[in-house]
């Protein structure tokens, strides 16, 4: 057994025996905080082990975010054990819970907290079983690492007391977490767990298993989303070297081969043999893109309504129209998978950010039983969202039953991903507002068209993975309801959080798409925040008001006050001061999802007014997440977010034709380059006291408002399409 | 099919395959390192970069024929989890990834410059690294480890 396939195993054997326990079937049990709620047994979220180790299962999954670094750190304050003790199970349908998607900047809130309430129920039953076996009150304990001692000096340890410390019973959530004054690692930056291994080449990716026996494989994507295979030459293909199966069911088309590269080269050969018939099925581009999202006959749904009988007659009155193009998660890696059938039963190891969701998914496509089914999650490359991750589960799954056995890894080529993952939406936003004769808004109005931003596994009937509908018999997905406020999905964070008089939100979705579209990271946040905070500015100086005066005096909310104030403070923010031309500052403020954290990020940009070039130099933000559980990881999450928005705001957009997607490769799809990233300076204002709010996705809106707001500021022409593309900054400036 | 002994990290290593069989697949496949990845096959991203005779190279279009007699050094060629290269080092202490799917990349192209430029400016690192892409968008924190990598390697 090679050593890669050895660690990725070692785990597996360590724990056994927990099964998860169905919601108590007596009564309605009282809801539990977090997830916790769905997944009630102790032993769900956590084992002593009587060799000294403390492992602690969850259903949410590494993506790079650090989530398993900062359950350990919730864990270890709770339990009183060193970090170094504490081993963490991410996403595996047969041991851990189902915490469903890992998506929506949701884990610490979740899972931190089902964690931090099981451990100290945990604790406290081992304190009160060391109580009794040393014969003293718990009151009286000691506890450091796991240790415990009495008075008299006398000593247990968990690792003792597991046989007489039940935690197979249902969790009350009744015993009160630590309060902060007594945390020691949560607040701390503890480096992450699964950093080391992926700068020295260990086994870190599920790029990176090697199963006995273990051959490769590729797909064979259609030319477009409409086409139909005609015909292809498989005999010929079969003849090739190293070539084990070729799949051809409908149009999905799939090769296995004992080499990766033989896999490849026996891909090429399928592509230029197959003949397809294809259909023009895609909309136009470029404006003529949102005059069709626009013209699509879908009801308008009044979202949030708010009438203010009081308010002062209107004096002026200002419209504007923003749009967001079809943006990639454009993954460094390549969606992957490795699939094995062992007497009818499915293993999958894959980095869909839902083992349980897409497990559910595969058994509805090959008419299984969920439990015949088993899904482990191993990291892949960052999604930033729902990628290909679990339609390639499927690709690898429909191929290995042709191996005999063998287990299958493939991974999709770098044209499979840009083709065909699901993109985050194109948007088109249409904002109204009204000033008194002070200059304060009193009418409000926001006004959106979208695809949908969830079509990920579970989120509706029919099969919600892509080489579904590309069988002989198709199980397609059908189209998803959007996500329900209060989150909300194509209208996440369309309501203002300012008071602005009489409000209207108003969303026309468009549930049925020609291009595939689901959540990229925000969903519709990142369009509706660019679209209301530069439409804010746009009343600002409507209005002579600074941005800053002009977003805190329409602003009650204490928290998100403080972040406008601390990241104008940060920046040395001076009011009232005009752009030059070429440089300009802006401000973009929002509390993801209206429930997550609270961010306000200032950016300074640079202007070449001859190239059209935008440059975004420096940003600052400032961030209120509630209790903090790890500084560092909560700067790392909204510096990347600012440098990935800067990149959307300024560089991407999906290309395609009327039949075909033509961004196929990095050279049609520019993101940002070391020398077009701004430096980050990120304030925290951490609240030990409050909730965990999620940060994964806070960033992104208010970067690019503060972008667009900047370079209004910078050039007096206000940009309201993205990307900030130097041709649409030089139409802008003529 | 064709044998090669291929010089990896200090070590003859045997393999047989087709001369134009891209050195990632070997690295990866026959002689199970995990660090050079696979990110696009079309030297646009980097994450396969490994060093040849010192040089960086995008594994993924470079055919094993190529390298046949060459120095070939992969980021496991440079340190261990126990014996960490100071870039290495660097890269952990600055937590310098989210995902860390580009940072072999990063690591290898880092090491050539360091090798050339002891003392590099930022300026230097960002041109070193401006062929590599990274998604999660760690740029700043990955120029801080190279830059604190140097400040250790030459002192």
């Amino acid at each position: 057994m090679s050593p890669s396939r050895r660690e990725f195993l070692a785990t597996g054997a360590l724990v056994v025996g927990f099964t998860l326990a169905p919601r108590a079937a007596l009564g309605q049990p009282a809801t539990l905080p977090g997830s916790l709620n769905g997944n009630r047994r102790l032993d769900a979220w956590l084992r002593i082990d009587p060799s000294g180790t403390v492992t602690i299962f969850t259903g949410k999954i590494e993506l790079g975010q650090g989530i398993g670094t900062a359950l350990s750190q919730i864990a270890a304050d709770e339990l009183d054990v060193d970090l170094k003790r504490i081993d963490v199970v991410h996403g595996d349908t047969a041991r851990t819970p189902n915490e469903g998607m890992t998506a929506g900047s949701l884990s610490v809130e979740q899972s931190g907290t089902a964690l931090r309430l099981a451990c100290a129920e945990a604790r406290h039953i081992l304190m009160t079983a060391a109580a009794a076996k040393l014969g003293v009150q718990v009151a009286d304990l000691r506890i450091d690492d796991g240790t415990i001692t009495a008075p008299s000096g006398a000593r247990t340890a968990y690792w003792e007391l597991s046989a007489d410390a039940h935690l197979d019973g249902d969790a009350t959530a009744k015993i009160t977490p630590k309060p902060a004054s007594e945390h020691r690692v949560v607040g701390q930056s503890v480096r992450r767990r699964d950093i080391p291994r992926k700068f020295t080449g260990g086994a870190a990716y599920v790029q990176d298993i090697r199963l006995p026996g273990m051959v490769f494989g590729r797909v064979v994507r259609p030319p477009s989303p409409g086409a139909e295979l005609v015909d292809v030459d498989e005999a010929r293909v079969r003849s090739l070297p190293g070539v084990l199966a070729v799949v051809r069911d409908g149009s999905f088309l799939a090769v296995a081969a004992a080499r990766e590269e033989q896999a490849i080269r026996a891909r090429d050969a399928l592509k230029q043999s197959a003949r397809w018939k294809e259909t023009a099925s895609l909309p136009p581009s470029g404006d003529e893109l949102y005059r069709d999202l626009m013209a699509r006959s879908v009801p308008a749904q009044t979202v949030a309504e708010k009438t203010a009988p009081t308010a002062a007659e209107p004096a002026k009155r200002l419209e504007a129209l923003y749009t967001r193009p079809y943006q990639a998660h454009a993954s460094m890696g390549p969606s992957c998978a490795v699939a094995q059938w062992q007497d009818g039963q499915l293993t999958v190891w894959t980095h869909s950010q839902g083992v349980f969701p897409l497990r559910g998914e595969l058994a509805k496509a090959f008419g299984m039983e969920p439990t015949s089914i088993r899904c482990i999650h191993a990291e892949g490359a960052g999604c930033y969202g729902h990628n290909g991750a679990d339609d390639v589960a499927l690709d690898a799954a429909l191929l290995a039953r042709a191996t005999g056995g063998r287990p299958v890894k493939l991974q999709w080529m770098r044209d499979d991903e840009f083709m065909w993952e699901p993109y985050g939406s194109a948007m088109v936003m249409k904002l109204a507002g009204a000033l008194d004769a002070q200059g304060n808004v009193v009418a409000w109005s926001h006004e959106l068209w979208s695809h949908p931003h969830s079509t990920r596994p579970g989120s509706s009937p029919g099969v919600n993975l892509l080489a579904a509908r590309h069988l002989a018999t198709p199980a397609p997905a059908v189209p998803p309801a959007d996500v329900p406020q209060p989150a909300g999905g194509s209208d996440r964070n369309a309501i203002p959080l300012y008071d602005f008089g009489a409000v209207k939100v108003v969303k026309h979705y468009v549930a049925d798409a020609p291009l595939r579209t689901s959540a990229l990271r925000t969903l519709g946040g990142y369009a509706n925040v660019f679209a209301l905070e530069s439409f804010v500015d746009e009343l600002a100086a409507a209005a002579g008001a600074d941005p800053v005066e002009f977003r805190l005096r329409h602003l009650r909310d204490a928290r998100a006050r403080a972040v406008i104030e601390a990241a104008a403070q940060r920046a040395g923010w001076t009011a009232r001061v005009r752009g030059d031309g070429g440089r300009g500052r802006g401000i973009g403020f929002a509390r993801y999802k209206n429930l997550a954290c609270y961010c306000a990020v200032v950016a300074d940009v640079s202007v070449d007014r001859a190239s059209g070039r935008v440059g975004v130099t420096r940003a600052i933000a400032a961030v209120d997440a509630g209790q903090i559980v790890n500084p560092d990881g909560v700067i790392n999450q909204i510096e990347g977010g600012i440098i990935q928005s800067t990149s959307w705001t300024l560089k991407e957009s999906v290309r395609f034709d009327r039949t075909r997607v033509t961004t196929r490769s990095w050279g049609d799809y520019p993101i940002l380059r070391f020398d077009e990233v701004p430096d980050v300076d990120v304030v925290l204002l951490n609240r030990p006291d409050e909730r965990f709010l999620g940060v994964g996705e806070g960033a992104q809106g208010p970067a690019a408002a503060a972008i667009a707001n900047a370079i209004a500021q910078a050039t007096g022409r206000r940009l309201r399409a993205l990307p900030f593309t130097p041709e649409r900054v030089k139409q802008a400036l003529a | 099919m064709a044998s090669f002994t291929l010089r990896v990290n200090g070590e003859g290593r045997t393999v047989q395959v087709e001369p134009d069989t891209p050195l990632l697949y070997v690295l990866r496949n026959d002689l199970e390192l995990n660090g050079p990845k696979f990110g696009c096959g079309l030297a646009q991203c980097g994450a396969c970069t490994v060093l040849v005779d010192g040089k960086p190279v995008r594994s993924c279009v470079a055919t094993v024929a190529s390298v046949a007699t060459a120095r070939i050094t992969t980021i496991e060629g440079l340190g261990s989890a126990e014996r960490l290269h100071p870039l290495q080092r660097a890269f952990i202490e600055e937590q310098a990834c989210q995902c860390g799917y580009c940072g072999n990349g990063m690591v290898m192209a880092a090491k050539a410059l360091l090798d050339r430029t002891p003392r590099p400016s930022e300026r230097d690192v960002k041109a070193a690294l401006n062929g590599h892409l990274c998604r999660c968008a760690s740029h700043n924190r990955i120029v801080r480890a190279v830059r604190r990598a140097a400040t250790e390697l030459s002192s």
